[in-house]
Formats: C-alpha cells, sequence, structure tokens
C-alpha cells in the first residue's frame, strides 16, 4: 500500500513539474526597433499549382544557423502563398551522398527548385544538377557556381559583412561609453572575437566588425580565438573565458552555439551576436546582432523560374534588398545614440558613401593595401586568381556571392588558427 | 534463510524461463510491436494532434514511397549490416568492442587517401586492389592494439576502444587539413577512382558484398572450428583454456577479423558511395551496430531483420519530420518508443513474473 502511495505521489510531483514549464509570465522586452527598415517582400508572379520547392537542411531548428533558413521559409511561404504540399523541408541531412540522395528524392518528389544550405552539401548538389538539367540547383554559402558552367546550378550568399560593420559601430560605441566612464583608458579597448575556422567567411566577418568598431573608436584591437567548430558550445565557452581573462572588454563570435553569449552573460561582459537575437538568454549583456534573411533569396529564384528566367550564377542580397537585417538594440545595454548611428551608417552604405573595406581605414603590415589578389574561382591548390582592389577598396561579394577577404589587417591578432 | 518471520514478501518475483516455442516467441514480439504502435499513437496525438494512421503511413512511405528510397533503404542497411557484422565476433567473445566507430573512419581515410595520391597514376585495377587492402589493413590496425593490449596485459578493451575511436576522428580531421587548403574543412569528392558501378545502380555493388559477408559470417561463427573457439572464450575463458584454447591467439584472431570487416565497410562508404570523407562519415553506425548485433543474439542471419527495422525507423522517422515538419525530436521520440517495447520484449521472453498472493510465502 505504502508503495503505491507513494507512486502516485511521484506520479503527482512530475505532473507539477511539467505544468510549472507552461507558467513562465512573459517579458516586457527592452529591444529598440531594428535600425535597418524592414524591406517587405511582394511576390511579382503567380505560382501555378503544380509548383514545387524543396529545401536540404544540415540540422534542424536546435541550430541557429538552420533555423535562420526555416523561419526564412515560413515567412517566403505566406509571401507567395505557398500551400504546405508546396513545400518540403528536409533536415538534418549530413554532407555526403545524403545530400545527393535527398536532391534526388525532391526531384522524385516533382520540386521545380532544390534549395540546400550548408558549404559541404556544394559537391552532392552539382552531382544531382548534372543529372537534372531541367530542375534549378540553388545552394547557399557554396563557391563553384560561377566556374563549373551549369545553367541550373546557382550560389547565393548575403553582403552580411555590412551587417557585421553595423554592429561594429555599436560595439565601438559601447567601448567609448566604457572609457568616458573611467573603466578603462582607450588604449586597453580591446575586442574579444570568437571563431569559427581561419577561412574567409569567418575572416571577412570579424574584420568588418572590427573595422566598424574602429571608424567610431579608432584606438581599438581585437584578438580572435578560433574553436575549429561551427557549432561547440563548450569550445565556444572555454574561446570566450580565454579571451574574458586576456581583458577583453566587448565579446562578438561567428559559431553557433549560445556558448560565448551565455559566458558573457555570466561574467557580465557585453557581447555582439550572430545569427539572430540572444537578448531573451542574455538581457544584461546583449547588444545587438546581424543576420541573413534568406527569404528575399528565396522570392528570387521562385519568380524566376516562375517568371521563366534564368537565375543568377552568384546572387548576393544586401541591406536595400532585405538579405541583410539587425534586431533591435537592447538600449538598456547599448551606448546612447546607438539607433541613430546605425541609422546614419545604414544610409551611408546604401548610397556608397561609406565603404566597409575602404583601404583607407586599414593597414597592412603598417602599409596601406593598393593590391591583393584573392582567391575566388575554387581550384585543387586554391591559388589567387582575381584582383579584389578596386576604387579604394576590398571589393567583397562583388566576384563571385561566397566571401572571400582573408587579408590579415593591423589591429587584429589571431591568437591560434583552426582550419 | 535464519529468521523466516521476518522476511519480507515482495511484490512479484522474477523466475526465468525454460526456452519457449518460436510460435510463442514470434507472438511475444508481435504484440510488443502492436503495443509500440499503440502508445506512440497516443504520444503523437498529444504531441502533436497528427492523425497517427497518417503518421505511419508517412513512415512506411519514406522507407518504401519511391524505388530511390528503396535503393537508399538496402544501401543504408548494407553499411549497417556490414559494421553489425564487424562487432558480432568480438561480442560473442565478450570483447566489447566500442570502437567500430574509429575502424570503419580510419578504413574510409585509407580508402580515400589512396584514391587521392595513387588515383590516375596507376592503372584502375590496381587501384582498386589497392585500396581495398589499405582499407582492410587500417581497420586491422585500429581493432588489432586493443586486442593485443587485453590478450598481453589485460587491460580494458571498452575503455580502449571507445578512446580509439576519438583518436580516429582527430586523425581525419588531421589529413582534412592536410588535404583541403582552403580552410573549408570539405575534400571534394572523386568519384572518377571510386569502385565500380554495376548495372548502372550505385549502390548495388555494397549490397551484393555485404550479402556475401552475411553468409560468410555465418558459416564462420556456425561451422567452423575457430568460430566454435571464439564461442568457447566467450562462455569462459578457463574453460577455453583448459581444453586447450590459446586465448590469446583466439582474442588476437577475432580482432583481426572485426577490423577487417570494419575496413571494408569504410571502403563501402568511402570508396562505393560519398568518394569523399569527412570526420562524421560514419555517422554513429559504429554504436548502433552494437545494439543491432545484440539485438539479433549475434546471428548474422536475424541481423539482417534488426539492421532492416534500426534502418527503417530512422528513414521513417526522417519522412516524418519532412512530411508534418515536426522537430526531430518527435520522430526520435517514436523510434525509441518502438525500439523499447522491442527491446522489452526480449525480458518477457526470459523470465516470467510471479505476483505473491498475500499470506502465502513465495517459493
Amino acid at each position: 500500500m505504502k508503495k503505491l502511495l507513494a507512486m502516485l505521489l511521484c506520479i503527482a510531483m512530475l505532473a507539477c513539474a511539467f505544468a510549472g514549464c507552461s507558467e513562465s509570465a512573459e517579458e516586457e522586452s527592452g529591444l529598440s526597433a531594428s535600425p535597418i527598415d524592414a524591406v517587405e517582400l511582394k511576390a511579382d508572379y503567380e505560382i501555378p499549382e503544380d509548383f514545387k520547392i524543396g529545401f536540404i537542411c544540415l540540422h534542424d531548428e536546435n541550430s541557429t544557423y538552420d533555423l535562420n533558413f526555416l523561419n526564412a521559409v515560413d515567412t517566403i511561404q505566406e509571401v507567395a502563398g505557398l500551400s504546405d504540399d508546396q513545400v518540403v523541408v528536409m533536415t538534418n541531412i549530413p554532407e555526403g551522398d545524403e545530400c545527393y540522395v535527398a536532391a534526388k528524392d525532391l526531384v522524385d518528389q516533382g520540386c521545380d527548385i532544390v534549395f540546400a544550405n550548408s558549404f559541404g552539401h556544394e559537391d552532392f548538389m552539382i552531382k544531382a544538377a548534372k543529372e537534372f538539367p531541367e530542375v534549378e540547383f540553388c545552394h547557399a554559402t557554396g563557391t563553384k557556381a560561377h566556374t563549373e558552367g551549369l545553367a541550373n546550378y546557382h550560389n547565393a550568399f548575403a553582403s552580411i559583412f555590412q551587417g557585421r560593420f553595423l554592429a561594429g559601430i555599436a560595439a565601438g560605441m559601447k567601448l567609448n561609453e566604457m572609457i568616458e566612464a573611467g573603466e578603462f583608458t582607450a588604449e586597453e579597448a580591446k575586442i574579444g572575437y570568437v571563431g569559427a575556422y581561419t577561412y574567409a567567411e569567418v575572416m571577412s566577418g570579424y574584420t568588418s566588425f572590427y573595422l566598424g568598431a574602429k571608424s567610431v573608436c579608432p584606438s581599438v584591437t581585437m584578438e580572435v580565438q578560433f574553436t575549429g567548430s561551427w557549432y561547440d558550445a563548450t569550445e565556444e565557452k572555454n574561446a570566450a573565458e580565454a579571451l574574458i581573462a586576456r581583458d577583453c572588454k566587448l565579446i562578438s563570435q561567428h559559431a553557433d552555439s549560445m556558448g560565448a553569449p551565455s559566458t558573457c552573460e555570466a561574467k557580465d561582459v557585453p557581447n555582439v551576436s550572430y545569427n539572430g537575437s540572444t537578448y531573451e538568454s542574455c538581457p544584461e549583456t546583449f547588444i545587438v546582432s546581424s543576420a541573413i534573411n534568406w527569404a528575399p533569396y528565396y522570392n528570387y529564384i521562385i519568380g524566376c523560374v516562375v517568371n521563366g528566367e534564368a537565375i543568377a550564377a552568384d546572387w548576393c542580397g544586401g541591406i536595400a534588398e532585405g538579405s541583410v537585417v539587425l534586431t533591435g538594440i537592447n538600449e538598456n545595454v547599448a551606448a546612447e545614440g546607438t539607433v541613430d548611428a546605425l541609422k546614419k551608417a545604414v544610409a551611408g552604405l546604401k548610397d556608397g558613401s561609406i565603404k566597409v573595406f575602404d583601404t583607407a581605414t586599414y593597414t597592412v603590415g603598417g602599409a596601406a593595401q593598393e593590391t591583393y589578389t584573392a582567391d575566388v574561382d575554387t581550384d585543387e591548390a586554391f591559388t589567387p586568381d582575381s584582383e579584389a582592389i578596386a576604387n579604394g577598396a576590398f571589393d567583397e561579394s562583388t566576384l563571385r556571392s561566397a566571401p572571400y577577404f582573408d587579408v590579415r589587417i593591423d589591429g587584429i591578432t589571431l591568437l591560434n588558427e583552426k582550419y | 534463510m535464519s529468521n523466516p518471520k521476518k522476511t519480507h514478501s515482495a511484490l512479484f518475483h522474477l523466475v526465468k524461463r525454460a526456452p519457449l516455442p518460436w510460435y510463442w516467441n514470434l507472438a511475444v514480439r508481435a504484440i510488443a510491436v502492436v503495443l509500440a504502435l499503440v502508445v506512440s499513437a497516443v504520444v503523437i496525438t498529444l504531441l502533436t494532434q497528427k492523425n497517427p494512421i497518417e503518421v505511419y503511413s508517412s513512415m512506411l512511405d519514406g522507407a518504401f514511397g519511391t524505388e530511390l528510397r528503396i535503393w537508399s533503404l538496402l544501401q543504408n542497411i548494407a553499411i549497417l549490416l556490414c559494421i553489425s557484422l564487424a562487432v558480432t565476433p568480438a561480442f560473442m567473445m565478450r570483447f566489447w568492442n566500442c570502437g567500430a566507430e574509429g575502424q570503419v573512419l580510419v578504413g574510409g581515410l585509407a580508402t580515400v587517401s589512396v584514391m587521392m595520391f595513387l588515383g590516375g597514376k596507376i592503372p584502375t585495377p590496381l587501384l582498386m586492389v589497392v585500396m581495398v587492402l589499405a582499407s582492410i589493413l587500417a581497420g586491422i590496425i585500429w581493432a588489432v592494439l586493443p586486442a593485443v593490449c587485453k590478450a598481453l596485459w589485460n587491460t580494458n578493451e571498452t575503455l580502449f576502444t571507445l578512446m580509439m575511436n576519438y583518436v580516429a576522428i582527430q586523425l581525419v580531421a588531421f589529413f582534412l587539413k592536410l588535404f583541403v587548403k582552403s580552410g573549408s574543412g570539405i575534400l571534394t569528392p572523386m568519384p572518377q577512382y571510386g569502385l565500380p558501378v554495376i548495372g548502372g545502380q550505385s549502390y548495388l555493388l555494397n549490397i551484393l558484398i555485404v550479402a556475401l559477408l552475411t553468409i560468410l559470417v555465418y558459416i564462420y561463427l556456425k561451422y567452423t572450428k575457430q568460430g566454435y573457439e571464439i564461442s568457447v572464450v566467450g562462455e569462459s575463458e578457463n574453460t577455453a583454456r583448459y581444453i586447450g584454447v590459446n586465448v590469446k591467439k583466439v582474442i588476437i584472431r577475432t580482432l583481426v577479423v572485426s577490423g577487417a570487416l570494419c575496413g571494408i565497410a569504410g571502403l563501402l562508404l568511402v570508396g562505393g558511395t560519398n568518394h569523399t570523407i569527412s570526420t562524421t562519415t560514419a555517422g554513429g553506425r559504429g554504436f548502433t551496430a552494437i545494439m543491432v548485433s545484440w539485438l539479433a543474439k549475434f546471428n548474422p542471419i536475424y541481423m539482417v531483420f534488426t539492421t532492416f527495422l534500426i534502418v527503417f525507423l530512422q528513414k521513417g522517422a526522417q519522412q516524418i519530420s519532412t512530411d508534418f515538419r515536426l522537430p526531430s525530436a518527435i520522430s526520435d521520440i517514436i523510434t525509441g518508443i518502438i525500439l523499447f517495447f522491442i527491446i522489452g520484449c526480449e525480458f518477457f521472453l526470459q523470465y516470467k513474473i510471479l505476483v505473491a498472493k498475500s499470506g502465502k510465502e513465495a517459493k
């Protein structure tokens, strides 16, 4: 009898514990509106009844990287008026033969467009593209479309370096505020950056972030610690802790876990995030986050296919297209006037008066950079092949959509290297 | 017992059963599957408000819906079965080989290295031979190292083989860094140096090779002297020694077999399917294989069915999350429930529960 009673009590306790979960009260958000005006997507096409689009994602909604793509799928479904049957989403597809099988499966299901979201999917997408010339294959972050010469294979990215630059301005202003408050001297202003790999996409990201900060806080320096993984909560936490221990006053990251932001929250160090807001879990330290919105690209490719137009081999959306977005600014943490300053910078980036990689704003080995040959066309030896400096700035993401800025500029110290 | 009056009477007792006739065995398993489906249906309805019948038909569709899916199902069965066959001789010997993941990876690494450095430089038939030998050799080295240490110094093979997995993963990461200079860590596939495609079906060769291996391992374990020695060592090392079996030799020899089969799995994965390698190429199959092998009670023929069950559940689960846009956790829950019942019913096949009647002492 006693045992029965104990068991019943246990069940009752569990039930209460679960009920408790759903009762958390919603807190009022302390975020401002985004400094970038939302771009409203319009569908200038009529979706035929037999239209279908398929998406291949490396992970699922638990990864901030993939969540970004999945949220955009929801947006485009609404904008284009696609029914649930016209959108097929396959998650957790590894970067191997599984991707090729998934792409073929999507073609089997009648998809007119197949989209894949991870760098390692590229070769398997190309394999499928060669097999099914009547289906369009679009791939985010890839580098081979402009050299592969396939009419139905395309790459896409966004000028996220512009978003990073804006986030950098917010970071620089925060450092200025802390310097003025006497927390440390201008010479001690140092940013810590947790990066995934020593790879152009990451290097372009942290350099543009640094240049944004430097544009308002000229004395700032930066240290970068690489983790060697796109998603490793422990390594990212360790890296953030190491950087804070090295007296970094502000942390940002390019890796997909909550490792760095939550370390900052625990240590009360301001954090600039990536891929989306971390305000919910880090309300005391989150400043702002830049992200890529993939919905404009989805809208573009659907429009092309429905209207019978060709899709560009490389497509890189910017602020004007709504591809580069910023979250709202956490006014409890950000310096005063950040929103206005960012709005001004957005206008400057849009009309071209501000260039992120302006060669007048950085030096390499103490000298201004006048010429640089970047590795744009992928070959086996990874030989640099294209001149990337034009009109006094490094021309990022115009020769192909994926970033190729991999210059090591003065002021940024790499603590390690992970390829 | 010294004081029978003070013993508590337990609510129930477990008693080992005599072996059941085959139709009872089958019936209990059928009941378990039905119960699993009913419980999953309840969970599906409660959590997602979807019609469970639709969810189950989506699972079937995911596994058998199209010709492509059936080929993909067979290919996945082939690879998992190959690794399960590999761990089985070691398990029968009560040698806990948890290192299949690493053994497969080094087999794959050896294959990809041969493709990279010899591809195009030597005639294709010779290239195939070198690939096969290299992958088998790499698998053997990875499995024999823990076996030698176990045989000579009685080290703990579970820990040893587990740790060898991490070494293998890091080795792959290291060589990827050497092979790929762009920093992206993605090695471009080399289908031109892959294993030959027969009958226009890229998975057919893999499937045939594993089918052949299944029969060979079955014969090896059941009808050869070496197979018999393995089961004797598994039952009791002392007995084995008493009847004159060289236990050390058996341990090392068995792990050579185990490692060679894992190497072949690596060869099929890299040379036959992916034509490239990453640290996740084995995809956890080295661990799933342990479950496959145990569920089939180390019988290679039963293993075909248990592998089918696991791969079917994986494919079905994938299709559920695609069709209903559910988080993959939901399909994992369903897979978990079904496996729980199927593994759980093994318990009821071996034991019966006697409920103690009050007032009487259970014997």
